[in-house]
């Protein structure tokens, strides 16, 4: 990846070369590959280019994090805007990776909620992770709450959460009746302890978003926590299965900026570029996951059905809990990550 | 040869032995700068840590239970398909090098066939015939032999089933080349003394096949060792080998140290399984070179 990155950045190079420095603004920019960056090349990047009159030259990591910590020990890091999880930008804010954001420069995202901002990042684009179910097996008496997920006796088959604890503990503490509001910071003993109810009859503990789509696909599962985009994917294959937003749990991606980018001032200019409203809207025409920025949602782009299918419509937000991923980057959290491995053994 | 110093035959195999080395000087420069020197750094990453000596990463395995029941669970599943492939690999191999050549030729065919196909495919493969609505499930329900699926993927036992069919060739070979260099004078030799054929087999052919199944027990165990992509997919999240755990403290916690002191541990766990078959068998005899 790092050979065709310094190719694309030495043919970019050259072609700035020979057209003189006129429009040399660039960027690169990163994402997570596959179709998702597909779709936001349509959706957002083609028209921010257009929009700045500059170049957004692409590379894409499914795991930045390691990534961003070599790039920038070396003190010349090669990227500089990164669509990454936001735990990413705030531990490597903290860590002094990630360069602080200047909001003053990024007026489109004065009006986001401020939960959807840090110092060192701002919502991207929105997914969820929900309780999906086979339609066939529960009929018109679906499980709709993570009660029900863990009510083995009303609701009988076999379930499937991921093999991580970000989402499943908030999971676990809603179904011992935490109030939404109140789950951060989240009681983790309380949270195993809840697991532990619930391990024996987990079939499987999924790793990738593509085998949780299987599980569901080929009825391994009647029930399990999957993300929304592979839940519709598998649905729109006229499987029967469905999902509830109801106790989803809202977590986006952020836009962060490497401390010393080579082209910091673009960088900006491209962030707020991303996040202006009409660009924002252009996301659920080509995938299925929200924009970031709320504003959106207003501009009448975005159809009220399709609306309704997104994660971070305002009507879809209310029904769930927004991840904290501050609390999730703080110790406890990667406490609790530790912890997840001795869980999962024994 | 009573001089041996000033012997010229000595003094003629000395340079010659000399010219061996310079013959073998390439592959030696190959072997240190793409083996020895990357595996000395990362030995160096887990005890070199922020800028000085620690003990930190190899601390874990004593306190920290879910690096020695990764551990434990590894070596349980190494020796349960090392047990299995023996016993599934001897009687094919018996029987390749039995028959006549073009047979036989046939037979190791069909057991190589499965190499072509890349491990991915087959993991998936082994998931489609083995889920709760899969093949094997909805043959044994339309049989009648079962009111509700079995449990047979997503677990060890589909890990270790997978792992055999991968691993059985590697078995079966060491087992052929074996067998095919037993002379057959000896068993007939055994036979016409009066031993019956149960007998000539367990005191003459199998002792001599002996070498070959102890190669083959020694690359399944040490290549179940380091399986990774079968047990991930296969396991249900729930089976974790070591090569998982390396994965995990590289991907989830960002520890370079523990994933490369873990990776030392098995290096060395692998370097006494092969200590300790050749204090059981010389090692020239299991490569066969004696």
């Amino acid at each position: 990846m790092i050979l065709k990155l310094s190719t694309l950045v030495l043919s970019a190079s050259a072609i700035a070369l020979s057209a003189g420095f006129a429009s040399a603004e660039q960027i690169t920019f990163v994402s997570q590959g596959g179709a998702y960056q597909e779709a936001q090349t349509k959706a957002i990047l083609d028209p921010v280019a257009e929009l700045l009159g500059i170049t957004i030259n692409q590379d894409s990591s499914p795991d930045a994090w390691p990534v961003i910590k070599t790039q920038t020990a070396t003190g010349k890091p090669v990227w500089d805007v990164i669509d990454t999880p936001t735990q990413d930008c705030i531990r490597g804010g903290q860590q002094g990776m990630i360069e602080t954001l200047d909001f003053s420069k990024i007026p489109n995202a004065e009006k986001m909620p401020a939960e959807y901002k840090s110092p060192y990042s701002v919502a991207y684009e929105f997914y969820s992770s929900v309780l999906a179910y086979n339609k066939d097996k529960f009929g018109d008496k679906p499980p709709t709450s993570w009660a029900d997920f863990w009510d083995v006796k009303t609701f009988p088959g076999t379930r499937a959460l991921r093999n991580h604890p970000l989402a499943t503990l908030e999971a676990a503490l809603l179904a011992d009746g935490v109030p939404a509001d109140k789950l951060y910071p989240l009681d983790v003993d309380r949270a195993f302890k809840k697991l532990d109810e619930i391990k024996p009859y987990v079939t499987v503990w999924w790793t990738s978003g593509a085998q949780s789509a299987q599980l569901l696909a080929d009825g391994e599962v009647d029930m399990e926590m999957a993300w929304n985009g592979r839940v519709t994917a598998v649905a729109k294959e006229g499987i029967p299965v469905s999902y509830t937003f109801n106790q989803g749990f809202l977590q986006y991606t952020s836009l962060c900026i490497l401390k010393g980018a080579p082209n910091l001032d673009t960088a900006v200019k491209f962030v707020n570029a991303a996040m202006t409203p009409d660009i924002q809207a252009n996301f659920p025409a080509y995938i299925d996951y929200g924009p970031g920025n709320p504003e959106a949602y207003k501009t009448g782009k975005i159809s009220p059905e399709r609306a309704a299918e997104m994660p971070s419509s305002p009507e879809n937000a209310a029904k769930q809990v927004l991840v904290s991923d501050e609390w999730w980057s703080s110790k406890a959290g990667e406490d609790a990550q530790k912890r997840w491995a001795s869980f999962i053994q024994q | 040869m009573t001089i041996s110093t000033a012997s010229p035959s000595d003094r003629h195999e000395r340079s010659e032995q000399r010219l061996m080395l310079l013959l073998l000087a390439p592959a030696l420069l190959v072997v240190s700068a793409l083996l020895i020197v990357p595996l000395g750094w990362l030995a160096w990453q887990s005890i070199w840590q922020d800028g000085g000596f620690t003990i930190v990463n190899y601390q874990r395995f004593l306190t920290d239970s879910v690096y020695w029941m990764t551990f434990l669970q590894t070596f349980r599943i190494a020796f349960v398909v090392t047990l299995a492939t023996v016993l599934l690999g001897y009687p094919v191999a018996y029987m390749a090098a039995g028959l006549p050549q073009r047979w036989s030729m046939i037979v190791l065919a069909l057991v190589l066939l499965p190499f072509w196909t890349s491990v991915l495919v087959r993991a998936y493969a082994w998931l489609i015939l083995l889920q709760r609505t899969g093949i094997v499930n909805s043959a044994l329900k339309s049989a009648g032999l079962i009111d509700s699926p079995l449990l047979l993927v997503n677990n060890e036992f589909g890990t270790v089933l997978a792992t055999i069919h991968i691993l059985l060739p590697f078995m079966v070979l060491p087992l052929y080349a074996t067998m095919k260099k037993i002379p057959q004078e000896l068993t007939m030799a055994g036979a016409s003394l009066g031993g019956s054929p149960m007998h000539v087999f367990l005191r003459v052919f199998l002792p001599l096949s002996l070498p070959g199944m102890i190669a083959g027990m020694v690359l399944v165990f040490v290549l179940t060792l380091g399986f990774y992509i079968t047990p991930e997919l296969l396991g249900g999240g729930r089976t974790y080998m070591v090569s998982m755990l390396v994965s995990r403290n590289i991907q989830v916690y960002n520890e370079w140290g523990a994933a490369s002191s873990i990776s030392v541990v098995l290096m060395i766990c692998v370097f006494l399984v092969f200590k300790l078959t050749s204090l059981l068998i010389p090692f020239e005899r299991i490569i066969g070179t004696r």
